[in-house]
């Protein structure tokens, strides 16, 4: 138990030396941060592509927060450093993809599946909806019905 | 034919589910790489920069230098194991004498980076010293190795992520150059 403890321990103090060396200068501001992290937040890590920019640890998204954190102390609105890094690594970087001829099938394509989806389901229940339609029965379609129906009446009776 | 097409109806979800298994073969075995981004640079002037010259620091490399002439820009650190498996290609690629290459040297020590030229040879007319990775960042590189493949306006033609090899040579930049050469 004692050696858990410690060794609980040891691991604390390394994760703690961890975080040390990974922490980055942050700016003195923390408006700025504030805005840094929710634009980043809107960002794909380059690297590691299912993480935003804001929450990879990889180099180059390090790099590029610190790019973003000069042009926000520069004074430029979030549009301007969208558009400087889209320019640089295209709209793959933007984790909302805008609506544009790239995207209309992302963007509309499940639409056209559900349209499609419900004229099949129109088509078919109209289709159904044909088939049984009541056909009234001729004479002698009555009598085989009721031939057929009476031993089994009887049988219930007796 | 009216009954064919009724059985017919039971096939349809053995087709889409070919479709589907079709799709997901190509995305498997056509060598598609979803790390691969595509440049929003090509056909884009090649972003200027000014940068220390690794072996003379005292001099400077820049983009503008080299109008007038195809040249290709290979983005290599010496901590990066992928330039290390890509350098013999590279040592061969400039023994050829085809076409000019440049190294921006990305977020290396200078030492680290003379050291592994020392050691493997040195492909490259002259690298420039990115330490800060801040021109990397202008080219839109994600990792290395990168090549760039840059015409006589200085105009991105092409670049490949990954290592160049032999057969990206001949299919992918080669058919490029001779266009540009025309």
């Amino acid at each position: 138990m004692k050696r858990i403890g410690s060794l609980l321990i040891i691991f604390c103090s390394l994760s703690c030396l961890v975080l040390a060396k990974e922490a980055k200068p942050l700016s003195n501001d923390p408006e700025l941060e504030k805005r840094l992290m929710a634009l980043s937040e809107q960002l794909r890590c380059l690297v590691c592509q299912n993480e935003t920019l804001a929450g990879s640890q990889a180099d180059l998204a390090a790099d590029l927060r610190d790019v973003i954190r000069e042009q926000m102390k520069a004074g430029k609105s979030d549009k301007e450093i969208v558009a400087y890094l889209t320019d640089r690594y295209g709209k793959f970087i933007l984790y909302n993809p805008p609506v544009d001829p790239t995207t209309y099938l992302l963007w509309f394509g499940p639409f056209v599946f559900l349209l499609a989806g419900l004229m099949f389901l129109f088509r078919y229940l109209k289709q159904r909806r044909e088939l049984i339609s009541d056909q009234p029965l001729s004479a002698a379609e009555h009598r085989q019905a009721e031939t057929l129906l009476k031993p089994a009446q009887e049988k219930k009776t007796a | 034919m009216a009954r064919f097409v009724n059985n017919m109806r039971f096939a349809i979800p053995l087709i889409i589910f070919l479709i589907i298994a079709g799709f997901l073969a190509s995305r498997l075995r056509g060598g598609y790489d979803p790390h691969i981004i595509p440049s929003a640079l090509i056909n884009k002037p090649a972003p200027e920069f000014q940068l220390q010259q690794l072996r003379n620091p005292a001099q400077t490399f820049s983009p503008t230098q080299m109008r007038g002439k195809v040249w290709l820009l290979n983005v290599w650190a010496s901590w990066c194991v992928g330039c290390r498996e890509e350098h013999p290609y590279l040592m061969e690629l400039s023994r050829s004498g085809g076409i000019p290459l440049y190294g921006l040297n990305w977020k290396d020590k200078r030492e680290d980076a003379l050291g592994v030229l020392e050691q493997m040879g040195d492909p490259y007319v002259l690298n420039a010293s990115d330490f800060d990775g801040r021109v990397a960042i202008d080219y839109g590189i994600t990792g290395a190795p990168e090549t760039y493949l840059i015409d006589q306006n200085g105009v991105i033609r092409y670049k490949e992520v990954g290592q160049l090899t032999p057969e990206i040579m001949e299919q992918k930049i080669l058919p490029v150059v001779r266009g540009l050469n025309k």
